[in-house]
């Protein structure tokens, strides 16, 4: 009697969630662990709605092909286009490979007990949070001016970006090369393949998708980053299309900020018409790296 | 016959010399030398970050004294005569990182939950992406947003005090940030709570917990270095944006906690004075390195905290 009734207290008091109390306060808990990721969507929805308001009128070819001129109605974004192009050039040639290279050197060749190795580890992971505007004035003293002295050109602006993006590439290729079973190594090994045969041919190719996806994600940080092309100097007023690595530039970024910044109204109307046009290419080369990864990037072995 | 043949020939009667490589492979070990040397270039670009910085700071420091610059709470390097305290700008980074921290860790946390525990698979691999992309957009887009939108309608809004916020303020622009790292806190929080072994929450639901018990008292605290690393994370992003703070808070050195006055951090320092294509040599062009090497230094010990966390909870779990 007394044993069944302390079995019964027990019971109740640790089926605390058939409570009505407790089921109310968890409702009350899910909901507001959904609204604050509610919270984040929707200032997504009112930013894209807003950007595309604002702009509209703008939204035509004439911004495109005109260059940018001292009267908005004239304005438009020609050359910091190209510009961004150029500078998406210079980053792809040059990460690539060398992102390719580090991530592929610390996954399947560093010895991770070496300290020079966990100091490259280290290092990379710190760069990645190195503030972009400390690249920019990396870029300004090493490479514009000081040792490199390039001056305020594209191949100047382009390396700077690609060492900000380096970091991403490297971290999101490794994670890549990791999600490659051993089984794979271990089988070409056995066959008398050599370490390069081996990573080369059965390692990157089963790689590529996911290091391809990390890319992109390097690539659109790029795309979108104004600060360190700031101090560049790629704000000057540019009204043509650059012709090769040592021409002056801006980019489409530092052109919406240039706009941003003036006191006219309608040169916030082209802002916002540039951003779009930014925007558009940014969420096409996400979907691209999203739909790479689901593609491939998730398969199982 | 080739069964019989093939191990007579395979099998010498007396080893002729050791196993291992046979042969100095040269092109494999330029290849290593080459992969070495891409991963050894983000050492080179530490080393001339610091570089960089060192030169123009000692001659910085050759004319303004430390004192000064730590000590002063007036920031004119430009005007004449200059003046170089740098805490206005200090303070500028730390109030408009506490904003941005005041939206990011409670959402970003509360968002990180849903998506670990409460979400079905199918709706998180349509919330993700949208995550993703807001972790994607430009940053000078967000302060477009903050300054043609944000501000205004806090200005609108404002009932808390008789004075309404300025168009400039630091307010406007530190919430934007706070949305502009909320996906980074969100997903590296996720991160954290999907590794927390399957286990611990069939012990917790065994024993009689509800999903709210096995959210905050089992997966949280176990996931509770990966959950800080993102938050110290999120300061490191907070303290060095830089486009934000530039379009929308002013760039007005005042050395104030008021959310409603114009302000300018660090950052934004350094972005403003950088258009301004000052000369090479000049006081003014040195303080751009000074200010560049404060915030390299702090956001340095920021990085290194949080890599010390993200590593401590990737032991634990994996």
């Amino acid at each position: 009697m007394n044993s069944a009734s302390s079995r019964y207290a027990i019971t109740k008091e640790h089926r605390g969630g058939e409570r009505a109390g407790d089921r109310r306060k968890a409702r009350i808990f899910q909901g507001l662990m959904f609204f604050s990721l509610a919270i984040g969507i929707l200032t997504l929805a009112v930013l894209l709605i807003q950007v595309f308001v604002e702009g509209w009128p703008r939204l035509n070819m004439e911004l495109l092909t005109n260059f940018p001129s001292r009267r908005p109605a004239r304005s438009g974004a020609q050359s910091a286009i190209f510009g961004t192009i150029w500078l998406m050039g210079i980053v792809m040639a040059t990460a690539v490979p060398l992102g390719f290279g580090a991530a592929i050197y610390l996954e399947e060749y560093a010895d991770p007990k070496r300290w020079y190795n966990r100091l490259i580890e280290l290092n990379i992971q710190n760069l990645a949070a190195v503030p972009s505007i400390v690249y920019g004035i990396l870029g300004l003293a090493f490479l514009a001016r000081g040792p490199f002295g390039l001056g305020r050109t594209l191949l100047a602006g382009g390396l700077t970006l690609t060492l900000l993006v380096l970091p991403i590439v490297i971290i999101s290729g490794r994670e890549a090369i990791r999600a490659v079973p051993n089984s794979i190594r271990q089988a070409a090994f056995a066959l008398g393949a050599t370490k390069w045969q081996t990573v080369s041919r059965q390692v990157l190719p089963a790689a590529i998708p996911g290091m391809a996806t990390g890319t992109i994600l390097g690539l659109s940080r790029a795309i979108g980053e104004t600060a360190p092309l700031i101090l560049l100097g790629a704000l000057t007023f540019v009204t043509f299309n650059p012709d090769g690595l040592t021409s002056q530039f801006t980019a489409l970024p530092v052109q919406i900020f240039n706009w941003i910044s003036r006191p006219q109204e309608e040169f916030k109307v082209l802002a916002a018409a540039a951003i779009v046009v930014l925007l558009v290419v940014l969420l096409a080369m996400n979907s691209v790296a999203i739909w790479l990864r689901n593609r491939f990037y998730q398969r199982r072995w | 016959m080739t069964l019989q043949a093939a191990p007579s020939r395979a099998i010498p009667r007396e080893p002729t010399r050791p196993l291992g490589v046979a042969r100095p492979r040269w092109g494999e070990r330029v290849i290593v030398a080459l992969l070495f040397s891409c991963g050894l270039l983000s050492v080179a670009t530490t080393l001339a970050i610091v570089l960089s910085l060192l030169r123009p700071v000692l001659d910085f420091f050759g004319e303004v004294s430390l004192g000064e610059f730590f000590g002063g709470r007036d920031w004119a390097p430009l005007f004449n005569p200059p003046s170089f305290g740098v805490q206005p700008l200090l303070l500028a980074t730390f109030t408009t990182t506490m904003w941005a921290l005041l939206i990011c860790i409670p959402f970003g946390l509360g968002s990180a939950i849903y998506l670990s525990e409460y979400a079905s698979p199918r709706l998180r691999r349509v919330l993700k992406p949208i995550l993703e992309i807001l972790a994607g957009i430009p940053t000078v887009v967000y302060g477009f947003f903050a300054l043609t939108l944000v501000s205004p309608l806090l200005q609108d809004v404002w009932f808390f005090t008789e004075r309404k916020p300025d168009l400039f303020n630091a307010l406007g622009p530190g919430l934007v940030m706070g949305i502009m790292i909320l996906p980074t806190v969100a997903s590296l929080s996720e991160d954290a709570m999907s590794a927390v072994p399957q286990g611990l929450r069939a012990g917790a639901y065994a024993l009689g917990s509800t999903k709210l018990q096995v959210s905050t008292r089992v997966v949280v605290p176990a996931a509770i270095s990966g959950i800080v690393a993102s938050f110290v994370l999120a300061i490191s992003r907070a303290v060095g944006e830089t486009m934000i703070m530039l379009i929308a808070a002013g760039n007005n050195p005042n050395f104030t906690l008021d959310p409603r006055e114009p302000v300018q951090t660090m950052t934004a320092f350094i972005g403003a004075t950088g258009i301004g294509d000052v000369p090479q040599g000049t006081t003014g062009y040195l303080t751009i390195f000074a200010v560049g090497a404060t915030l390299f230094a702090i956001t340095l010990v920021i990085n290194l905290i949080a890599i010390r966390l993200v590593r401590r909870f990737r032991e634990v779990y994996e």
